[in-house]
């Protein structure tokens, strides 16, 4: 039987992703918009989402689920991540050709996507080091600063790119998921100390 | 070693002097050459041909309307206004996406070089709520300008986009 603590933690959790998720549902937008791009952009809306999970599980902050088990979940989140991405992108693509190209390229006129393609290619960069990393072709201390030098690249590229779009998702909702995204990250960088890279002390026992 | 502090003096002194001339010159070397020319011409925005369509036809109206696109079209150099220039005008819109060939109209500059298309709604796309315009310069006298407005707010019922075309 869960506590009530992990109820609200979890329930409170489930609202700060799929509150904004719902409300984007509701967008005049869509009706205008074919398919292929409402699905591009719900992959990026899902991500950003989604990503809030990341430095929660990795910190271990979760109640059931402290940093063992929690970064297992973690793993497997980046890899929805990446889906998502290449989702959000190849859809883009077929929607409109030049102007993903555009994007790709750094040449787009749109102020906002420059910081969507580093977040993006951070976010292949992680992965693929994370396969060397299990692949134990990395060391702990390269893997941890690496690591999290990126996802620091994600979580700031991710969020001023998506404050600045105009579309789906409601602008109160969105700033909302972003920050607590941003909170999130930089608090379990600091807590994990994730630049110490000798001596690192178990976390207090009231993150537990 | 008294050559040592001399050539930095001299240094100091040929940078001062360097500065003080760059000062002076600077400022005339920039405005100068702009008043010479006159109106500059706009130059083609980035993004501003995608999905393009070559030859869309002269169209009184884009669909249903209820969305005016309005700008001017003048000369570079004197500023004068250009008469009967063809624009083409495209968005992705209430009825349409921008690829979309009835999403695409031209109209003509009346003689005080203005222009106005009633067209669809705009609607963002790739986040941006924009609209995108065309002076096709192939075998004219001006070069080819692409332009791409962005709406301050989605909502707004207007958009205005302004050409200084170059001679070609």
């Amino acid at each position: 039987m869960p506590s009530a603590r992990a109820l609200l933690i979890w329930s409170a959790l489930a609202a700060a992703i799929l509150v904004p998720v719902a409300v984007a549902t509701t967008s005049p937008y869509l009706d205008w918009r074919g398919p292929v791009y409402i699905g591009a952009g719900f992959a990026g809306i899902l991500a950003l989402g989604l990503m809030l999970l990341q430095p929660l599980l990795a910190a271990g902050y979760l109640p059931g689920l402290p940093p063992r088990p929690g970064r297992r979940v973690h793993l497997w989140l980046g890899v929805a991540l990446v889906v998502l991405v290449l989702l959000h992108v190849v859809g883009l693509y077929l929607t409109s050709p030049p102007d993903a190209l555009d994007a790709l390229l750094f040449r787009s006129p749109t102020p906002f996507s420059i910081w969507g393609v580093l977040a993006m290619w951070a976010v292949f960069l992680s992965a693929l080091l994370a396969i060397f990393r299990l692949r134990g072709r990395l060391s702990p201390r390269f893997w941890r600063l690496a690591h999290t030098a990126l996802a620091l690249v994600i979580v700031v590229g991710t969020v001023l790119h998506a404050l600045y779009v105009d579309g789906a998702m409601e602008m109160i909702t969105k700033a909302g998921l972003c920050l607590l995204l941003l909170f999130a990250t930089f608090r379990a960088v600091i807590d994990l100390r994730a630049w110490a890279l000798l001596r690192r002390r178990p976390p207090p026992p009231d993150r537990r | 070693m008294t050559e040592k502090t001399s050539t930095r003096r001299r240094l100091l002194a040929a940078g001062a002097s360097f500065g003080g001339a760059a000062l002076l010159a600077g400022p005339a070397g920039l405005i100068l050459p702009a008043q010479a020319a006159g109106l500059a011409p706009t130059p083609t925005m980035r993004g501003g041909a995608n999905n393009y369509r070559p030859g869309a036809p002269i169209v009184t109206r884009i669909g249903g309307g209820g969305f005016m696109m309005t700008g001017t079209v003048r000369r570079a150099g004197d500023g004068a206004p250009l008469s009967g220039i063809r624009i083409q005008i495209w968005a992705h819109t209430t009825e349409g996406r921008e690829e979309d060939e009835r999403s695409h109209g031209a109209t003509l500059t009346a003689a005080d070089g203005t222009f106005r298309l009633d067209m669809p709604q705009i609607i963002p796309i790739f986040g941006q709520p924009h609209g995108h315009l065309a002076y096709e310069g192939a075998g004219s006298s001006f070069k080819t300008c692409f332009l791409r407005p962005v709406m301050a707010n989605a909502r707004d019922k207007s958009l205005a986009a302004h050409f200084v075309l170059e001679p070609a």
